[in-house]
């Protein structure tokens, strides 16, 4: 694969509307014998109208979690988010009764999976999983939602819509049953789509043919993306903003350009190495030694400690905080805490 | 459609089997029923002419072949001690057992699944405790003893229940049913308590999936999440725990007539066995085992009729 190209036009951080806010978002997972796993600690971003954001870093980071924690889908217990606001166009998500919340889930916020053979209900037609939300949330009749499920089938390029609305999930391939998720998720026109890892299970050809049906949908409907990945490639193609998650916080957020060209946080710099370039050989693929901490055992200083090349002495007392020193350009290191940095 | 096809060859290849090894046990069991019927006095001609005229005489293979062809036809020879046909003791017989199994299978679904439910959606709390050491007592308790048990408690203070004996249905339904209803409960209650734990870890299984967590994404309400994908998934293997059910129901029903002192099917199993009254006892094993296949038979079908996956391969 080619070093990724960086569209101009994604560049261009456009001041719209605010259409999401995360503010010192906690879910925590409670293991027992009283060990806490800290998944998602205190991470604060935004998603403006119409914008692409891409979520990026390595398992175990907490970018799923993130995702559903504003689904508010996480298993309780074990899972539970303990503090912060999460706001949809200034309505707090988080004191939204269970009720109120099931109008905002499909409607307001629709989302796609990693795995596209197992996240379709494999008893039930693909008509039937499709209407089942336009009948929830536009109250429409079995008959017209199914004509309504039809078109949106032809939207994510069935051409035989007609034939795989009575098809059953397991009668359609990978890539097919994502284009069905993406018409499930986009059905009642949401506002904000995300997409978590939602080309990792597919085939290349058909990784590109589902990340382009998800921008067409975008544009098309108005929508913003939060997308889930640790594709650094798909990011470079899709995404207007980056966040860079490690040990359930976010380490750097930039423009996609500056997050590619003036990559400032070690972890980002490593998670960008990892790319392979087909101008420059190398006798084996770069990888990050060590792994992401456990979520209960993060230490006390900076979570990427163990593994960073710059590491100092000061990183293993204290954890930085994530500081903005230059424009929309924002980084949890202690190289930069001094203007200039390195 | 192959599917059922296939199905039904089974079924019949099983069906042959089961009366090949029926037929094989009774010529290997010790005991000689001409014995039992004429007493160890009788004479050598008497005994034969009674072999003839039971075709006891005749090469094994052609008496295998005339049992066949009275199976197929419903007749299944004479009864040796009560001198009727077999079809007939049984055509009186049966009646007491199916209704005894039917509602028994009903009382086990009707209380097994929605408490499944129940205790799956209250994982690890309380009533999930509980309910699991009452499972373990459920296991422990003899079937014999907690008939004993009803008959004493419910029997002998309600005068709604028969403790003794069969009312026909046609006769009157309250009277059959106060005449089932206590051994029903004695071969459920137990069922009850170990199947409600399978039907939970189906519903907890299903749960985990990530098709769940699709419908959620939907905003679909948590009681259509449950009862429409989620209960209709778990049937799958819910269903072969019922078709499971079904055997060890039939089985229950043989001690627990002795318990009731229901005429039924066990019943005469258990005095025929004691008078080797082969032809008897091969009708009922033959009748008993057909019964179970046939259910595993039906469980198949509904199996195709509810997981698409097996209906369209």
């Amino acid at each position: 694969m080619n070093t990724p190209q960086i569209k101009s036009a994604s560049t261009k951080l456009l001041q719209e509307d605010l259409l999401l806010e995360v503010k010192g978002l906690k879910t925590y997972f409670k293991l027992g014998k009283g060990k806490v796993a800290k998944a998602v600690d205190n991470v604060s971003f935004s998603i403006n109208k119409g914008e692409t954001v891409a979520l990026v870093g390595e398992s175990g980071s907490g970018k799923s979690i993130t995702s559903l924690s504003i689904m508010r889908l996480i298993p309780k217990p074990p899972g539970e988010i303990v503090e912060g606001s999460i706001r949809l166009e200034g309505k707090e998500l988080l004191t939204l009764s269970e009720n109120e919340m099931t109008e905002v889930r499909g409607n307001e916020i629709g989302m796609i999976f990693q795995e596209p053979m197992t996240s379709l209900d494999p008893v039930f037609t693909i008509g039937n999983q499709i209407v089942e939300s336009l009948m929830k949330h536009q109250k429409m009749k079995k008959r017209e939602a199914y004509e309504k499920a039809i078109e949106l089938l032809k939207v994510v390029g069935f051409s035989r819509a007609e034939v795989i609305i009575n098809e059953y999930p397991h009668q359609l391939s990978g890539g097919m049953r994502q284009r069905v998720m993406i018409a499930i998720a986009m059905s009642n026109n949401p506002k904000l789509l995300i997409a978590d890892e939602p080309t990792t299970a597919l085939d290349v050809t058909v990784q590109a043919q589902i990340l382009n049906l998800m921008v067409d949908m975008k544009e098309q409907f108005g929508s913003s993306i939060l997308l889930i990945t640790h594709d650094m490639g798909v990011v470079a193609e899709v995404a207007n903003r980056v966040l860079v998650m490690y040990g359930g916080q976010i380490v750097e957020e930039a423009p996609v350009k500056d997050l590619f060209l003036k990559t400032k946080h070690p972890y980002t710099k490593a998670l960008l190495k990892t790319i392979p370039s087909i101008d420059v050989e190398l006798e084996r693929l770069d990888s990050i030694p060590g792994m992401v901490p456990p979520a209960h055992l993060f230490p006390t200083g900076c979570r990427f400690a163990e593994r960073c090349v710059h590491v100092m002495a000061k990183c293993r007392e204290e954890n930085p905080e994530l500081m903005e020193n230059s424009p929309n350009h924002k980084v949890r290191c202690h190289l930069y805490e001094q203007v200039g940095g390195i | 459609m192959a599917y059922i096809i296939r199905r039904i060859i089974l079924f019949v290849v099983t069906m042959v089997l089961v009366s090949l090894i029926t037929f094989s046990v009774f010529q290997v069991m010790p005991g000689d029923p001409i014995r039992i019927m004429l007493g160890t006095e009788a004479d050598e001609t008497q005994v034969e002419t009674l072999k003839k005229q039971l075709g006891l005489d005749q090469p094994l293979y052609v008496q295998y072949i005339d049992w066949v062809k009275g199976l197929v036809t419903g007749d299944l020879g004479e009864s040796i001690r009560f001198s009727r046909p077999v079809t007939e003791l049984l055509a009186d017989r049966l009646p007491v057992t199916i209704s005894l199994a039917l509602i028994t299978l009903l009382i086990v679904v009707i209380v097994a699944i929605p408490l499944g439910i129940f205790v799956a959606k209250r994982q690890n709390k309380l009533s999930d405790v509980v309910l699991s050491s009452a499972t373990q007592l459920g296991m422990a308790i003899p079937s014999f003893w907690l008939g004993m048990l009803l008959i004493l408690y419910l029997g002998m203070n309600f005068s709604f229940f028969t403790i003794s004996g069969y009312v026909p249905w046609t006769q009157s339904v309250a009277g059959a049913l106060g005449a089932i209803l206590l051994p029903a409960l004695t071969i459920a209650i137990p069922q009850i308590a170990v199947k409600f734990r399978y039907v939970r870890n189906a519903i907890l299984e299903q749960l985990r999936l990530d098709y769940v967590r699709t419908i959620r994404s939907k905003g679909i309400t948590e009681k259509f999440v449950m009862y429409k994908h989620v209960l209709r998934n778990s049937m799958i293997p819910i269903l072969t725990i019922f078709g499971l059910i079904t055997a060890e129901v039939v089985a229950g029903t043989i001690i627990v007539e002795q318990v009731f002192s229901l005429p039924g099917i066990g019943q005469l199993l258990i005095t025929s066995i004691s008078y080797r009254d082969f032809p008897l006892v091969q009708g009922i094993v033959m009748y008993i085992t057909f019964i179970v296949v046939l259910i595993n038979f039906l469980v198949d079908i509904l199996y195709s009729v509810l997981d698409p996956r097996i209906r369209l391969n």
